[in-house]
């Protein structure tokens, strides 16, 4: 049985093999020129990377809002702080390795500390950068930014998400840190998708739920994957797409892990810092529960294929009715 | 225009008030540096007093001018400034380093209006005042823009992004003051890390750089002046200034680098301090 969270509204064929593809950096060139429409004040920083990150869709529209950096991320971060002080909203765009992997102090002191009005979106994040290899896969990123006071993170699960986050962001005031993938994922959402910074959305929900998997990114279809063949096992669980990983919805936390009393936490990233961390963390004190975090076990990722690495490092949809199976095992 | 010789006596009896105001803030504070901040007395009692175009009594008028301190550990000689420019009364001085305090161990915007940004960690002043100054173009603001650095901070590799930034884009509207007192912590800049040539460095990046002494207030704010008639290049103001200047006894030490007087020093400070016709040992010998 389909039991698809209707008010949602995803794609009809959420699990048919045809559905379109497109990685989630495409919702951060669309949506970025998108908000550049809406408000004059939006300026693009990019650090000689305009093609892989989007950069240019929005270089296209609006030549004169775009600034290119060189590869200077240290300077991007401050830059866009100093410009934001005298009124622009700048979105800084590079790989998350070095922004905000490079350029971390600057963006605690000047971007963070200071409260400033800067959009920091780092793309190639997660194992799912593939080829390229360890150095570019970044896996810290949601550790190092949801530590920061005053910054939001986010990290959409698709480009349709991808966009209407970094349109979301553009409208409010301070700090933002979004994450995108290099790897066409599915596009799961639809324009009528609700999003809401901080409010996170249940997709797929069995009758009788006794696992909760929270995931974000783009793991997300992954997930739904996996809770469709549990089902079929039966075993009943819940997909909770938390693309805001701060501020926590943690109503939507407490709902999931009182209902299910065990908690499945996915995603592209260390298990250390990221968003299982986060949830942990919350659920640990309020409502502790058994929480199983999978991501990056303490390990760098190495090149090969998007797919290949997702499933080597069970992050698949495989690997989480494994952990799912084992969890249930556990009690 | 030149400076009046009363303009001048007025301005450097406010660098005057300005020291002192940082010896007692220092001396009540027990902790923070001194050597920086009485160095760039002259350089501030100038900025707030004739230079910058600006409203105490409304720090976030949007036409003025923009004041980055990027080397934010001098930031008793701002506050000093500032108070005696009436942003906040010299009593609040008292407050700097203690818990609850608007002035912060090192500038933090979001605590006190005015202080455009948040510094310390050394290197990220310029890129923020660039940032300032390229956003203020787009917009077609004449508001210009001063970024007040240490020589120390230009072993950060950060500086040299911006200042390749600034090159690239003719930040016309942005003057770097360097305060080039050749001291850092752990001795003299040459000794640590060479910086020089440090002229030839900034203009082979598209800068034009002048150089004066950071205690000659009419030679300083002549810089400035010439400055805003460069149309094609930001520009770089190396200020020699005398680390400790004021106090004769710990000039040039740069074991004062990082600690504050303590009462009796301080005393004993406030009683030599000579910014007016001040000279110091083989200053003019």
């Amino acid at each position: 049985m389909n039991m698809l969270n209707k008010d949602v509204r995803l794609v009809e064929n959420v699990f048919s093999n045809a559905l379109e593809l497109a990685p989630t950096r495409d919702g951060f060139g669309n949506g970025v020129t998108e908000a550049g429409k809406n408000d004059k004040r939006v300026v693009v920083l990019c650090a000689d990377l305009k093609e892989s990150t989007r950069a240019e869709w929005f270089e296209k529209e609006f030549p004169d809002r775009y600034v290119e950096m060189g590869v200077a991320e240290q300077n991007m971060a401050t830059v866009a702080s100093g410009m934001a002080s005298v009124g622009k909203i700048p979105f800084t765009a590079s790989y998350a390795a070095f922004n905000p992997g490079r350029n971390y102090e600057q963006i605690r002191t000047t971007i963070a500390l200071n409260n400033a009005n800067v959009k920091v979106c780092g793309m190639h994040a997660g194992v799912s950068v593939g080829p390229d290899g360890a150095t570019h896969q970044m896996l810290e990123d949601i550790g190092l930014m949801r530590m920061l006071p005053n910054m939001r993170v986010i990290a959409p699960c698709d480009s349709m998400e991808a966009k209407k986050a970094v349109i979301a962001a553009s409208k409010v005031d301070g700090p933002v840190y979004l994450r995108f993938g290099r790897a066409k994922t599915p596009v799961l959402t639809t324009k009528d998708t609700p999003f809401e910074i901080g409010k996170a959305n249940t997709f797929w929900e069995s009758v009788d739920p006794v696992v909760s998997i929270i995931t974000t990114g783009s793991l997300v279809h992954e997930a739904l994957l996996a809770a469709r063949a549990l089902d079929a096992e039966g075993i009943g669980t819940i997909v909770l797409n938390l693309h805001t990983i701060k501020p926590l919805d943690t109503h939507a936390l407490l709902s999931v892990a009182h209902r299910t009393g065990r908690v499945i936490t996915l995603e592209e990233h260390q298990i250390a810092g990221g968003m299982g961390s986060a949830v942990a963390e919350f659920l640990s004190e309020k409502c502790p529960v058994t929480v199983t975090r999978l991501g990056m076990q303490d390990v760098f990722g190495e090149s090969g294929e998007p797919n290949e690495l997702i499933r080597h490092f069970g992050l698949d949809h495989v690997g989480v009715m494994d952990a799912v199976r084992a969890c249930i095992r556990k009690r | 225009m030149a400076l009046s010789d009363e303009q001048n006596k007025i301005l450097e009896e406010k660098a005057q008030a300005i020291r002192k105001t940082i010896i007692e803030m220092l001396v009540e504070a027990k902790s923070g540096h001194t050597a920086g901040p009485l160095g760039l007395a002259d350089i501030f009692s100038a900025l707030y007093f004739h230079i910058l175009k600006h409203d105490p009594k409304l720090p976030e008028w949007n036409d003025r001018d923009r004041l980055v301190l990027s080397n934010g550990h001098t930031v008793p000689v701002r506050y000093s400034a500032m108070a005696h420019a009436g942003y906040f009364s010299l009593e609040e001085c008292k407050t700097l380093r203690k818990l609850g305090s608007r002035l912060q161990g090192h500038p933090e915007r979001a605590r006190l209006l005015g202080l455009e940004t948040t510094s310390g960690p050394l290197g990220e002043g310029l890129s923020q005042a660039a940032g300032m100054a390229y956003a203020l173009r787009m917009d077609g603001g004449k508001q210009r823009v001063y970024c007040v650095m240490s020589d120390g901070e230009q072993q950060e590799g950060n500086i040299w992004e911006a200042v390749m930034f600034a090159g690239k884009y003719k930040l016309s509207g942005l003057t770097a003051i360097m305060d080039r007192n050749n001291i850092q912590i752990d001795g003299m800049t040459e000794d640590v890390m060479p910086l020089e040539s440090l002229r030839e460095k900034y203009e082979a990046f598209n800068w034009h750089v002048l150089e004066v002494s950071g205690h000659d207030i009419p030679a300083f704010i002549s810089a400035v002046d010439q400055a805003k008639t460069i149309y094609e290049k930001p520009t770089l103001i190396i200020a020699h200034t005398i680390p400790g200047k004021g106090v004769p006894e710990i000039e040039f030490d740069y074991r004062w680098h990082g600690k504050p007087p303590t009462k009796e020093e301080g005393k004993r400070f406030l009683a030599e301090i000579r910014t007016l016709k001040g000279k110091v040992p083989n200053e003019y010998a």
